[in-house]
């Protein structure tokens, strides 16, 4: 069963006598020091072989950090789009029935109703080729090669009209010259200051208000699952 | 103790347990009289087959399932909410629960490709990236490290997102009920990263699922180091299949999408990631037309569960009026609530434990004259943060920002007794 190297076993073994004759107190004591009070290894767990790493480790970060050698353009994306996305996604990323729109809705997101798509809202291209080759298309996940992941994302860049040309090559070498057109509209949570006004020392309790009137009521909408009777349960 | 000071006790008793008496016999004075010509119940006057009969025996049921009679208590789907049943969510019954642990069963689910069916035997956890020693841990490692046992809920980060342009779902199961709150076992992460040794430049961590989304998100090694654990076990026994058995990550206080269920790497790097999940998703688009990104912590809210559109009022009178409160930023210090729309308000009674980012049950032991109600409850925390109202929030956010609505809720309550969710100025 085990295809641990020898020597590896050796080390777990040796790792296990030392925790063994240990007091619990000890390895509770491990176990919450910090970080970098060079804590005593409980000798657990074996070391990853680089292949395995390199099989479970497909993370794409903005500044390109994972990014695979490979190439596609948007004409090889087109193609692939249409035999393995366009069934849910539309022909152009206009999305069939409910399934995710994946263009358009650039200068959309003051609106009452704005359109979050690739173009008009996600910040970083890196999350386009890494969230493909990690989970689409959907129900057959981590189908999709390097060079298709490129093609397709090729394809989705020229939907969203940040590449023109229908012969543009996205590989790896270009990949982090690509700016998204949503790019610096996202910053870090700032509740604590936007929001101070909701640490109140003394919420009011008495006589707070004018009489309230309700200006929205949910069965209005009518849009509430039948809640009297649950499925039938044989 | 001197005779004397347990003599004082004992009278002191012997006066109690009289006054109580004699409140119980005032109470008896007010009971309803026996209407004239009164039938008496044949549940009582007559043998019922339950008493009569055997029942089933110890055998019949190696894992127990609640009474047929509370087969109505079950989670629930809106099925227009998404474009499919493998990336979408139900909610849990909370009008139906009390007290502050959620039944295994009930929890609500939310997956974004299906539930992993994963053997533990074939479960892997990887830590890799900036560390000293990349490492492959199975189960059977996981389980011989130093155990803690931690009761927090988990809040999806959508919960009551459907509300945030007004009343629109009719019951505190779909305005709220992406709630749960239970006793996970598992290992601290601090723990499994020890093993294979932090590199000093590390900032952020990447949790990663197995599941066919392969959902990821980046952790700040701050959190990751303080309180997140590892859990195998939920209630006393394994996770569930939908809840990410064998392994999921506990990250308390921070919204759902976090908690990495079928979670299988932990990789540690400098910065994060930008995952789908927290660009596209869990990213708050603001009325600016800007996003804030990284919005983890789930602020103090509270909801009436007690009446509640799917639990009306069914008798004037005496009536208990409840609910569950929590905050993501530590313990729930205060629950208020309000029958005149937000006018008045008292102090409600916080029964059971009150735990760091865990739900808190409340009551109010309500006389109820029969009047129209406008109930709503307010939770304060240990940081003074006092739960908003929707107005306040849409001041600051608008209505386009989907997750994190931690509003107020208004119940009407019907001289009827019948409940609905209604939004009021």
């Amino acid at each position: 069963m085990s295809r641990l190297p020898k020597l590896l076993v050796l080390a777990a073994l040796g790792g296990l006598s030392l925790t063994a004759f240990s007091l619990p107190a000890s390895a509770q004591q491990a176990a919450s020091s910090s970080a970098t009070a060079h804590p005593k290894k409980l000798g657990l767990g074996r070391v990853a072989l680089p292949e395995e790493i390199k099989a479970w480790d497909t993370d794409v970060r903005p500044d390109g950090l994972g990014l695979p050698v490979g190439k596609g353009t948007v004409k090889e994306g087109d193609a692939l789009f249409q035999e393995r996305c366009a069934s849910c996604h539309g022909e152009f990323g206009e999305g069939a029935g409910r399934w995710p729109v994946l263009a358009g809705g650039q200068g959309s997101l003051k609106a009452d109703r704005p359109d979050k798509t690739i173009g008009s809202f996600w910040p970083d291209l890196s999350t386009v080729f890494d969230y493909i080759r990690r989970a689409m298309p959907f129900g057959n996940a981590q189908s999709l090669t390097d060079d298709e992941a490129y093609a397709l994302t090729a394809y989705l860049l020229s939907l969203n009209d940040i590449v023109k040309d229908e012969n543009f090559e996205l590989n790896n070498k270009n990949f982090t010259s690509i700016k998204m057109p949503n790019a610096s509209a996202f910053y870090d949570d700032d509740r604590e200051v936007a929001e101070k006004q909701f640490w109140e020392k003394d919420p009011c309790m008495k006589d707070c208000r004018d009489a309230p009137k309700v200006v929205g009521r949910a069965m209005a909408i009518d849009v509430t699952p039948d809640s009297k009777e649950g499925p039938k349960v044989e | 103790m001197s005779d004397k000071a347990s003599a004082d006790i004992l009278n002191r008793r012997r006066f109690l347990s009289i006054a109580g008496l004699a409140g119980a016999g005032a109470a008896m004075s007010s009971l309803p009289a026996v209407a004239e010509g009164a039938k008496p119940d044949p549940l009582i006057t007559e043998v019922q087959d339950w008493e009569r009969y055997l029942g089933d025996g110890v055998d019949k049921r190696p894992y127990g399932m609640p009474s047929k009679f509370e087969k109505n208590v079950i989670r629930r789907d809106v099925s227009w909410l998404t474009a499919s049943p493998e990336s979408s969510v139900n909610f849990t019954p909370l009008h139906a629960l009390d007290g502050i642990i959620t039944p295994s069963g009930l929890c609500f689910e939310r997956h974004h490709g299906g539930v992993a069916e994963i053997n533990p035997d074939d479960h892997r956890l990887m830590i890799n990236g900036l560390v000293e020693r990349p490492l492959v841990f199975t189960m059977d490692d996981i389980r011989r490290m130093p155990r803690v046992n931690k009761i927090h809920f988990l809040e999806c980060a959508a919960n009551s997102g459907m509300e945030w342009r007004g009343a629109q779902l009719n019951g505190c199961q779909f305005t709220h009920g992406m709630v749960h709150n239970v006793m996970y076992t598992g290992v601290r992460l601090r723990t499994l990263l020890d093993e294979a040794g932090l590199k000093p430049n590390v900032k952020w961590l990447m949790l990663e699922g197995a599941d066919s989304a392969g959902m990821n998100r980046s952790l700040p090694i701050e959190k990751a180091l303080d309180d997140v654990l590892i859990a195998f076990a939920m209630n006393g026994e394994a996770l569930r299949p939908e809840q990410g058995y064998p392994l999921r990550a506990v990250i308390p206080g921070w919204e759902g999408n976090l908690w990495v269920k079928w979670l299988r790497r932990i990789e540690a790097g400098d910065k994060p990631w930008a995952t789908r999940e927290e660009t596209s998703k869990y990213t708050d688009l603001l009325a600016d037309g800007r996003s804030r990104k990284h919005t983890f912590i789930m602020d103090a809210k509270s909801v009436v569960t007690n009446p509640s559109p799917q639990a009306p009022l069914k008798y004037k009178g005496r009536n208990v009026l409840s609910g569950f409160a929590w905050s993501g930023r530590g313990t729930v210090k205060r629950v208020d609530v309000t029958i005149d729309g937000g006018r008045n308000w008292q102090t409600a009674r916080i029964d059971g434990p009150v735990l760091d980012k865990s739900l808190v049950r409340f009551y109010v032991d309500l006389d109820w004259d029969g009047r129209e109600m406008m109930i709503q409850s307010r939770a304060m925390d240990s940081t003074g943060y006092v739960q908003p109202t929707k107005a306040e929030l849409r001041k600051v956010r608008g209505v386009n920002s989907i997750y994190h609505n931690n509003g107020i809720q208004t119940w009407l309550v019907h001289k009827s007794g019948e409940t609905e969710n209604v939004e009021i100025a």
